[in-house]
């Protein structure tokens, strides 16, 4: 199976080491996987502010580089839910390249599974707050929304929990939004910026040392806050945690 | 104690378009208060958990109730008239307003009719909606809320902040403050139990005295003709089985088909609302007592146009539980009046911008799109959907700053062409690590009055990319 | 046109696509339906909603009533199994200063410890929420599971009003902390007869 890896545009400008991990990850698994490069952007960041047609250009880019791939593994929850809802928009070709995105995490529980992942003898001997993105959440399943009443399962805590040594901060709230919302946080910056303090303070109580998410907006969006206010909390993306690129 | 800042906001009391960022930005202002507002509100979602897990059939009852809202939407027309047709033979006297003004003068006219100079009113957010309130009162009708939070917030004339806890945003030594100037208790009061226990005195008098009664309507029943009422204080039945005129007054959205129907809602309302597993009454009113007259009075007031907005007619399912507004982090942290609407929170922000999307183009954007909202909703409205589609109506309706317009495009024009956001993105990084923090964070902007900007990586992803792998993958 | 003609036209306009009732009788069969101890579901639902809850015997009542309720001197009572000490007056304002009310209710739900009141159990429904302490008798035989099976066995029609009642009335809207006795009656009393 051949896959492509995406690392989103401002993973790829700013968070590249979590795109490193992810792909030796991915070839120590075993995995044929390529990184095409006419595609930056899924133009998410547009839609969301209101201007879908304006991200569509970035769409058709990224559908373009994808085709032919069996599976897209997409390094960002919110990316990968954008392309599976969005893509369709650009015709037959996004429809197929949707159904074939899958978010990072999703895709090695699912698809490759624990044992093969235990296998990369990850370890890490912090106790660490599992962030799953909001969209990587309730629109890919990554875990069970704390709203839904279903059996509770959280693919993500599975995966982590592989790396020897790992230890988990028990939350009051485990799933709130960290206020990033893309554009949100500059049109609403108070509210987004207050959102953040409040998630780091909620896993700092449950003695995070560390923070480990699906999604590197948040953790852009968290370690700028946590820097701001001199607070030394690591953020890592899972990848970084499972290719052993983190203590 | 000082009264919360922005109910005095000319941001939402003026004609403009509402600015909820800096009402919010205002509202955390006062960071141990809405820390509180923000607790407050948490609990009482943690609640509504505990009542739905305790229902191991949660999830199918919410595919029900929202099968049922929308075969019932598809089908409105037959319902409201058998409805109607129903209510009549059972001697209600049934009325149609198609918008607020009709509606207040229906109102009004039953009132004079009847030479009623004294009405009591339970919870109705559609008579907010339609001022009705202030419109009686210039007719010289005393109108007295009688649901305590109600009755709070009139007292303090101010708009309520939540559909269901209306004096949510007021703290105790607040409400005290409140009744000692207009219900004499004693000045210093704050005893939640002793303040309830004034306004059920100052009440009883007025509920005693009514010349008429005026309820909203939970639900009403197509295939009796039945209006459905709950209430935890049991003032609309106070009002209702005393007053010689009982005036209910609903949106056309609140018909379903039949009782077995009403079980699905009625399991569902109460745990979502405040984990309560049912509301204390729920009153079913079918004919007028004897000696009474029942008008039901239904109203349009933009109903029919949401319901042909393909994209939007869901949001008519609402039950007006207020989980979605319990959920929300960005109300929780904003509060109700920050949104300057008559009903707040997500679904206020699906409904309200359908009626005038000028003046409330922000509230589509008063969200991270998180999904909580969707995720608790009981019949579920795809509310995190529907703000996504209205704020791409704003967008081309030209009602977005110009601003906010030019950042949004000009990075949506960069990273649709790969070649200049990578050449973009190499001076961008490069001007970031070189000059000092400072400048960095003026220019910036708005993302750096509050974080810190990332720490610049030398190379891109794409760059170590071509420079450790492309070379291997040569035949 | 009439405003309701104009309505009715719009909605007729704008209706959605046609999507069909679901069979909701079906679905409340298919939920988990134990149909042992009612009665302990029923006592603690109604217990947890404020209410007081006694078991007794229709012939104890009179024994019962006073030893509940010793100060209740304004007695209204519309159970033939129990006597009061006022008359039901033709003006409902006139029941005011009822200290309790005591009616029957036809039928109680497990999941959520509320009974239902048909109007022909009270002469006024206002003596229901004028009544500063109401006690409600209702038979253990006539507890169902839930709502689904309340609405089954009843017809709501029948008497042109008729109210579930789940607890003594109460708020929270002054901060959030649970107040009971609002405007309603200060304490509600379930007689559970066997």
């Amino acid at each position: 199976m051949k896959i492509a890896l995406f690392a989103p545009c401002f993973v790829d400008q700013l968070y590249p080491g979590v795109a490193v991990a992810a792909l030796r990850v991915l070839e120590r698994l075993g995995i044929d996987v390529d990184v095409p490069g006419g595609a930056a952007c899924c133009g998410q960041a547009a839609a969301n502010a209101g201007f879908e047609r304006d991200g569509h250009r970035a769409l058709r880019c990224v559908v373009d580089a994808f085709e032919g791939y069996e599976r897209v593994v997409v390094l960002s929850g919110s990316c990968a839910a954008h392309l599976r809802t969005h893509a369709f928009a650009v015709g037959p070709s996004g429809v197929r390249v949707a159904e074939r995105t899958t978010e990072f995490c999703a895709f090695l529980h699912d698809e490759i599974g624990l044992d093969a992942v235990a296998s990369l003898g990850a370890t890490c001997s912090q106790r660490v707050a599992v962030h799953i993105g909001c969209h990587a959440l309730r629109n890919l399943g990554l875990a069970r929304p704390s709203e839904i009443q279903r059996p509770a399962f959280d693919k993500v805590r599975a995966l982590l929990g592989t790396a020897r040594g790992i230890s988990f901060a028990e939350l009051t709230r485990s799933d709130e939004c960290c206020g990033f919302g893309g554009t949100f946080a500059v049109l609403e910056p108070a509210i987004s910026a207050k959102m953040g303090r409040d998630r780091l303070r909620d896993y700092r109580a449950g003695g995070a040392e560390m923070i480990v998410s699906t999604d590197p907006s948040c953790l852009m969006h968290l370690g700028g806050i946590a820097r701001r206010a001199g607070i030394g909390l690591p953020m890592r993306h899972v990848a970084e945690i499972l290719a052993g690129e983190a203590r | 104690m000082t009264t919360p800042a922005t109910r005095r906001l000319p941001v939402v009391e003026g004609a403009g378009p509402i600015d909820h960022a800096a009402a919010a930005a205002l509202f955390i202002a006062d960071e141990d208060r809405a820390d509180w507002h923000d607790r407050a509100l948490w609990y009482v979602r943690a609640k509504r958990d505990v009542a739905a897990a305790a229902v191991p059939e949660w999830e199918a009852l919410r595919d029900l109730a929202s099968a049922i809202k929308e075969h019932t939407l598809s089908r409105l027309d037959d319902y409201l008239i058998q409805f109607e047709a129903h209510a009549t033979a059972n001697g209600a006297r049934v009325h149609w307003a198609r918008d607020a003004e009709e509606h207040n003068q229906i109102v009004l006219d039953i009132l004079v009719g009847r030479g009623a100079r004294r009405l009591v009113k339970s919870k109705s957010m559609l008579t907010e909606e339609c001022g009705l309130n202030p419109y009686l009162e210039s007719h010289g009708i005393e109108v007295v809320d009688t649901d305590l939070g109600e009755r709070i917030v009139q007292l303090r004339h101010e708009p309520p902040s939540h559909i269901v806890m209306p004096a949510i945003h007021l703290k105790k030594e607040e409400v005290g403050d409140t009744f000692h100037e207009h219900l004499g208790t004693a000045a210093g009061l704050s005893d939640p139990v002793e303040l309830t226990a004034a306004a059920r005195a100052h009440l009883r008098d007025r509920f005693l005295a009514a010349d008429a009664a005026l309820s909203g309507v939970n639900f009403a029943v197509a295939e009796s003709g039945a209006i459905v009422v709950c209430t935890n204080e049991g003032n609309a039945d106070l009002g209702t089985a005393l007053a010689p005129v009982h005036v209910a007054s609903l949106g056309i959205e609140k018909v379903i088909p039949r009782h077995d129907d009403l079980a699905v809602f009625l399991r569902l309302l109460a745990r979502s609302a405040t984990g309560q597993t049912l509301t204390v009454y729920t009153s079913h009113m079918l004919a007028p007592r004897e000696g009474q007259e029942l008008h039901i009075v239904l109203v349009d007031n933009g109903r029919t146009v949401q319901l042909a907005r393909k994209e939007f007619w869901r949001s008519l399912k609402c039950i007006r539980c207020g989980a979605c507004i319990n959920t929300c982090p960005v109300y929780r942290r904003s509060g109700g009046h920050s949104y300057g609407s008559t009903v707040p929170g997500p679904i206020g922000s699906v409904l309200t911008p359908g009626i005038d999307l000028e003046r409330y183009a922000a509230l589509p954007f008063a969200s991270t799109l998180c999904g909580s909202c969707t995720a608790v909703c009981p019949v579920k409205v795809d509310l995190d959907g529907q703000l996504y589609a209205w704020r791409q109506h704003v967008t081309a309706a030209g009602y977005l700053s110009a601003s906010k317009v030019a950042v949004i495009k000009t990075s949506a024009q960069v990273l649709g062409r790969p070649w200049l956001f990578r050449a973009l993105g190499a001076v961008g990084r490069s001007a970031l690590r070189i000059l000092p923090a400072r400048l960095t964070r003026m220019g910036a902007g708005v993302w750096a009055r509050s974080r810190d900007l990332p720490h610049v990586p030398p190379r891109s992803f794409h760059a170590w990319y071509r420079a450790n792998r492309v070379r291997t993958r040569q035949p | 046109m009439t405003a309701r003609d104009e309505i009715l036209g719009k909605v007729r306009e704008g209706l959605p696509p046609f999507t069909p009732l679901p069979d909701v009788r079906a679905a409340a069969h298919s939920f988990a339906n134990p149909a042992v101890n009612q009665a302990g579901r029923f006592i603690e639902a109604a217990r947890a909603s404020g209410a007081r809850v006694t078991e007794s015997t229709r012939d104890d009542l009179a024994s019962l009533i006073p030893e509940l309720y010793p100060d209740a001197r304004a007695v209204l009572s519309s159970s033939p199994s129990v006597a009061g000490t006022m008359v039901f007056s033709e003006d409902p304002h006139a029941l005011g200063d009822t200290d309790l009310f005591v009616c029957e209710a036809t039928l109680g739900v497990a999941e959520n410890g509320a009974v239902w009141i048909p109007a022909s159990r009270v002469r006024h429904r206002a003596a229901l929420f004028l009544a500063a302490n109401v006690a409600i008798l209702v038979e253990r035989y006539v507890l169902v599971h839930d709502l689904h099976a309340a609405y089954a066995a009843i017809d709501v029609a029948v008497d042109g009003f008729g109210v579930f009642v789940a607890g003594p009335s109460k708020t929270a809207d002054i901060e959030q902390a649970l107040v009971i006795g609002a405007h309603g009656p200060k304490s509600l009393s379930i007689i559970l007869l066997t």
